[in-house]
């Protein structure tokens, strides 16, 4: 496998290619329903290749141990994988190791920033840069994940502050000049998703990242449909913060990623205390360590930290912009698909607009529960459901939507069977 | 299309789900329930009157949006509830949700559950159970609500 501070190219993903790479991931030579798998999921959890496996056996069975304390030679090969993960993932994303703290998943990495933040405003100790006050804005988008929304709901209640957001259109589709308008001299916060998990809207980062910042507000960016599909390098964006999950870029569950720029790690407190996150304590007072460890309290899943480390190793020996190419491809050819269907509405950008690699439609008088039985039925693995973005589906005027997402081992045959299934849907149900 | 659904979507779901009985919120009413799936948005306003000393269901209505199972069960239980005794509405109620949990283990008892038996088929799809259930969940809970009044 190729390690290296550029990313690699890596071959395109040509049929050939992909079927060389499907041989790595054992679960998509399964047939759950008894009909071969269409995995058309991975945007809600991807599948996890055996090298990924390999790595997290390998470390449970040779080198697990505590990290970070401890004299004995197992503990200190345990620290030496932990601190290699952080280091392996920190490239891929263009960071510093000191940038990269661990959490949950990317809900917790984004509660932590919100939470740290609700602290930095009852700590009078903490940089006055960081105070939210009455009167004060919080930016949104209103495609929001629920994720990368309730917490700054709450923080807006918390603060006084007042939470805005720039409105979609009917197709679900909000601009960078909207987004522009709304920031503020009192915005202080700008949250975003960078790929919208629910219309695949690819957002633009710099220049909302300069409007944000010339105004003083921090900017969070919600990856967790970017980072593990294409290449992102998060110093370069310009964001103050970041999170992604590792369940979504082939790891394993249980683990996800926060993204604190330097500055910002330096000036937030933590949300979270405990163990491994201190310097000095006595039984009344506290110091805490230097980021990234001061958001680590408690022990982490070292062995999912290794295999989101071999996970990234993995896509990074494919290449991050051949994975990109493949599904900017697969993109369009589902939303064209899509789009040409009679009674499929498309969400997202039109066809020929840029859109990641995954598609929703709603299938006029069709519930989306009922679309996803058909194609379960089918052995394609798909979404159904309003994707933890309520909001944005009752502004598309739908309760639920059915949603493709598509991966490097996805295969255009694939697609093709997602919207050869979709067409026979309203028939099925009399709707057509 | 090949059918593995067919267990699932008899034509009598298809039908109610197009029905949709006793669609409309009735007036007066005793009580009402409100109930959301989370997971899919199915949702669903139910209300109920009482007659005979109220011991018997009178009248039944309901509005709600959501996937033609969720539809079709509250079609089919605001058809055949109505005229029935308290006791015996619940009775099918436990009956139809005993059947869904069964995973297919339990044979339907027709004679008990009337039209909903049509419903045996959810009991091999478990996400689906919560959907068939929704409106019958509601009714009992409304009755709950005027038990313990």
């Amino acid at each position: 496998m190729t390690i290296g501070t550029e990313p690699t190219t890596g071959p395109a993903l040509t049929e050939e290619r992909i079927e060389q790479l499907r041989a790595d991931f054992p679960i998509l030579a399964e047939q759950p329903g008894g009909v071969p798998l269409v995995y058309l999921d991975s945007g809600a959890t991807s599948q996890q290749p055996r090298q990924v496996l390999e790595a997290e056996w390998a470390f449970r069975t040779q080198r697990n141990a505590a990290v970070h304390r401890g004299a004995h030679t197992l503990a200190a090969l345990a620290t030496d994988d932990y601190e290699h993960a952080r280091e392996r993932i920190a490239r891929f994303v263009g960071a510093r190791p000191t940038e990269i703290s661990w959490a949950m998943n990317a809900t917790d990495a984004l509660n932590t920033v919100a939470l740290a933040l609700a602290e930095a405003n009852r700590a009078r100790t903490v940089d006055a840069s960081l105070r939210i006050r009455e009167g004060d804005e919080i930016l949104v988008t209103e495609a929001e994940h629920h994720a990368n929304l309730l917490p700054w709901q709450r923080l807006a209640d918390e603060t006084g502050a007042t939470l805005r957001w720039v409105e979609v259109d009917d197709d679900g589709v909000w601009t960078t000049e909207a987004l522009l308008a709304r920031i503020t001299e009192r915005t202080r916060v700008v949250a975003l998703a960078h790929v919208s998990n629910v219309t695949g809207l690819v957002a633009e980062v710099e220049p909302i990242v300069a409007a944000a910042h010339a105004v003083g507000a921090l900017v969070v960016l919600d990856a967790c449909q970017s980072v593990p599909h294409r290449p992102v390098d998060l110093r370069a964006l310009g964001v103050d913060a970041a999170a992604f999950s590792s369940h979504k870029m082939l790891g394993p569950g249980g683990i996800g990623v926060l993204y604190l720029a330097e500055a910002l790690g330096a000036a937030l407190p933590p949300a979270r205390l405990g163990g491994s996150m201190i310097t000095t304590v006595t039984m009344t007072e506290r110091e805490f360590l230097p980021a990234p460890q001061r958001f680590e309290a408690g022990t982490q899943p070292v062995g999912a930290i290794v295999g989101l480390a071999a996970a990234v190793d993995y896509l990074e020996a494919v290449g991050m912009p051949a994975i990109e190419a493949h599904e900017r491809a697969l993109g369009e050819r589902l939303a064209a698909g899509a789009a040409s269907l009679p009674g499929v509405r498309l969400v997202g950008p039109r066809p020929g607009q840029e859109r990641a690699g995954l598609a929703s439609v709603v299938v006029d008088g069709v519930h989306a529960h009922d679309v996803g039985q058909v194609l379960d039925a089918a052995g394609i693995a798909a979404r159904v459901g309003h994707h933890c973005a309520q909001p944005l589906h009752r502004r598309l005027g739908v309760a639920a939507t059915t949603r493709a997402s598509t991966y490097l081992t996805t295969t255009e045959a694939e697609v093709d069977r997602f919207l050869d299934v979709l067409s026979g849907v309203r028939s099925y149900f009399g709707a057509a | 299309m090949a059918d593995p659904l067919a267990g699932l979507y008899q034509e009598l779901i298809l039908e109610h789900a197009k029905r949709r009985s006793g669609s409309g919120l009735i007036e007066p009413f005793d009580a009402e329930r409100f109930l959301r799936n989370p997971t899919c948005g199915d949702e669903i306003r139910l209300r109920v009157r009482l007659g005979g000393d109220a011991a018997l269901v009178e009248s039944l209505g309901w509005e709600g949006q959501g996937c033609s199972i969720s539809q079709a069960s509250a079609s089919v239980l605001a058809e055949e509830a109505p005229g029935l005794r308290v006791s015996a509405v619940r009775e099918r109620i436990e009956a139809l949700r005993e059947l869904l949990r069964s995973r297919g283990a339990i044979e339907p008892d027709e004679q008990l559950l009337g039209d909903a038996v049509a419903f045996a088929g959810v009991a091999k799809f478990p996400m689906r159970v919560k959907c068939a259930m929704l409106a019958w969940v509601a009714l009992e809970e409304a009755l709950d609500e005027l038990d313990a009044r």
